[in-house]
């Protein structure tokens, strides 16, 4: 019997499966440092343009821009749903950055907030948003469908806020939200001009809802044929 | 990002541990074999390779036939043709009750000296074997099935190894022969390695299969252990295990080359693979005893229960893979029937590379299989490291084993026989 044989090879596998699980807790935790960092940014973000909106409460509406907006929170949320997705809702850290997240939603809402009471809806940034709660517990069978409608949504109308809350996220600031808006668990739920509609609502019924999204593609469309115009005429030009 | 997310359950939680499970014993057998292969390399170079013998013992190989007309007359070409001493070559021709004009094709070999015709009733392999056993009187004795043919040199280096007192019986290195399409390529690859696993076996004194073509006994195996059995229609792999039982040791001469015509569809493939998985697990019923019990060093401890081992986990590795497709498909289909299509683009951000643990596995787990690969071919002399049918082996080859494995183990449980074609 090679009973030494078979313990060195037990030793050699042991050390490869910890080197593996060495590996991944290293890169795994270097994407929650990466996560970190974007929210400790958007916080920076936040509170700056916070400061300089009451600094200047007198600032000439055309001057302020959707730069006051932070644009990294979708990318922070597109993040924070991998981890969420690979290490679990239930985990702690995971939990922690997602209530962070969470807040930083409301603080970016509160800013628009400002800037819309400040401007009227009409301003550059044109105030655009939609709140959407939601449940990953299980209980929310229509949640998955509606996540793909406002993804879509998103990436067609960059302008566009989408802010998404965990109904179930152990938060007070978000439980306040949830009462100011006396929003029910009838998930999904999406706010849109301070009235929540319940169930699940497809693009174009949301496009209803919101009209000024039907403008933006009026707008895109005269966009289109304005610029295929131009091309066209260069080209004619061109040629002659 | 909306998407609703998959509740860790305790299911989840079961099938992660299992998971875990597996990945360690694969890596576990994958790396005891490596350390194997680099064991005894080293020793074997330090052996001086024995050429030719001065005396040659007496050989006799069965050709078992049914239905074979077109391909036999290849394979007994091919024996005639073998670098061997003729007077001490003999060739038994056994039509096993054939219904077509197989009879008639071998009657050109009726008055070759080496050549012995025999003829008698269907009543399948291992009886033709045993009744042309009945009639050997020569030192060795070996079988070559009618769809195989032997490489010139093959039997002499088969020979030498007989040399060694202890060895029993030895194996050959079986290669596809002619390759075509897509299943003949993956078989080429797969055939390639288990050239490479018939010689580990060798070193760890662990073969525990005589293969069809060109498996060379002492006739003195069957005089103490009896013939062939039917052995759930794999009479290659029980004779090996009863040898085994019996402390009998297996050789395998890896550049004794034996070519063989592989099924061309996919239904004769299926229906030979369920023939061989349903085999091995039934009569690993049988010598189950064998399992697990140090008296049969590395045979008992580690390659028969890696073999089981290896049908189980290619089920449930296979199984998962195709549950994941599934649920991709599903919520790939919910989304489109949601939205319609749209294309997301790639993101090239380093934080959506997954870095799981079972990715660090895998990789180091490939990494292995590349070697294998690569040393198999060596062992094939085949001219380059790494080929085309690799590929093929490597993307298709995990995708196709759990089709035949579950219905070989649905066979078991359900004690439902198989046919041999």
């Amino acid at each position: 019997m090679e009973w030494k044989k078979y313990a060195y090879t037990f030793l050699i596998t042991a050390a490869i499966f910890i080197t593996a699980i060495l590996a991944s807790n290293y890169f795994s935790q270097k994407k929650i440092t990466e996560i970190k960092d974007i929210e400790s940014q958007i916080s920076i973000d936040i509170s700056a343009s916070e400061t300089q909106f009451s600094l200047l409460s007198e600032l000439p509406c055309r001057e302020i821009s959707s730069s006051l907006l932070s644009k990294e929170l979708a990318t922070l949320g597109d993040k924070l749903s991998y981890m969420e997705e690979n290490r679990g809702s239930d985990d702690s850290e995971v939990l922690s950055l997602k209530k962070y997240y969470s807040l930083l939603q409301i603080k970016d809402f509160l800013l628009l907030q400002k800037i819309k009471d400040q401007c009227g809806s009409n301003s550059t940034n044109s105030g655009l948003f939609i709140m959407y709660f939601y449940s990953n517990k299980g209980d929310c069978g229509d949640c998955q469908k509606e996540g793909f409608v406002l993804t879509k949504l998103r990436q067609d109308y960059p302008d566009l806020r989408v802010y998404s809350f965990d109904y179930n996220l152990d938060l007070s600031a978000l439980e306040t939200l949830i009462s100011i808006y006396n929003i029910d668990k009838r998930l999904p739920v999406i706010l849109i001009n301070e009235k929540a509609y319940y169930g699940f609502k497809s693009v174009d019924d949301i496009k209803n809802i919101l009209p000024a999204l039907k403008v933006i593609d009026v707008e895109n469309a005269k966009a289109a044929a304005t610029a295929e115009k131009t091309k066209q005429s260069t080209t004619t030009k061109g040629q002659q | 990002m909306f998407v609703k997310y998959v509740k860790i359950t305790t299911m989840h939680l079961v099938s992660e541990t299992v998971t875990y499970i597996f990945l360690f014993t694969a890596l576990y057998i994958e790396v005891f074999f490596l350390i194997t292969y680099f064991e005894f390399r080293e020793k074997e170079r330090k052996i001086p390779a024995v050429g030719a013998l001065d005396k040659w013992p007496s050989v006799s190989v069965i050709v078992p036939v049914w239905n074979e007309g077109t391909t036999v007359l290849k394979t007994i070409f091919s024996l005639l043709e073998l670098n061997y001493p003729k007077e001490k070559l003999s060739i038994f021709i056994v039509d096993d009750g054939s219904t077509d004009k197989t009879w008639n094709v071998i009657q050109r070999f009726s008055r070759n000296k080496q050549i012995k015709l025999l003829k008698k009733e269907n009543g399948g392999k291992y009886t033709a074997l045993n009744h042309a056993l009945e009639f050997v009187d020569t030192e060795l004795v070996g079988c070559l099935d009618a769809d195989s043919f032997v490489h010139p040199e093959a039997l002499k280096r088969i020979v030498v190894q007989f040399e060694d007192s202890e060895i029993m019986a030895v194996t050959p290195s079986i290669k596809v022969f002619e390759p075509k399409g897509l299943l003949g390529f993956i078989q080429k690859a797969e055939y390639m390695m288990g050239i490479f696993f018939r010689k580990i076996f060798y070193y760890l004194n662990a073969i525990y299969v005589t293969p069809g073509p060109f498996s060379i006994f002492r006739k003195s195996v069957f005089d103490k252990l009896g013939n062939y059995k039917h052995a759930y229609n794999t009479e290659d792999i029980e004779i090996a295990l009863r040898m085994r039982k019996n402390n009998m040791k297996i050789g395998n001469v890896h550049n004794a080359f034996i070519y063989t015509i592989p099924p061309a569809n996919f239904l004769s493939l299926y229906r030979q693979r369920l023939r061989w998985v349903y085999g091995f697990l039934k009569n690993a019923i049988d010598y189950k005893d064998m399992f697990f019990r140090p008296q049969y060093g590395n045979l008992g401890m580690i390659v028969l229960p890696a073999a089981g081992f290896s049908i189980l986990s290619t089920m449930f590795f296979g199984a998962k893979i195709i549950l994941s497709w599934i649920n991709l498909l599903l919520l790939k289909i919910e989304e489109i029937s949601t939205i319609g299509l749209s294309f997301h683009g790639f993101n090239l951000d380093f934080f959506y590379i997954n870095t799981d643990i079972i990715v660090f596995i895998s990789l180091i787990a490939i990494f292995g299989t590349f070697f294998i690969i690569m040393t198999s071919r060596e062992l094939a002399e085949e001219k380059n490291r790494f080929g085309f049918d690799s590929i093929l082996f490597l993307i298709f080859y995990t995708l196709l084993t759990p089709i035949w494995m579950s219905k070989a183990i649905y066979n078991v449980v359900l004690s439902k026989d198989t046919k041999w074609r």
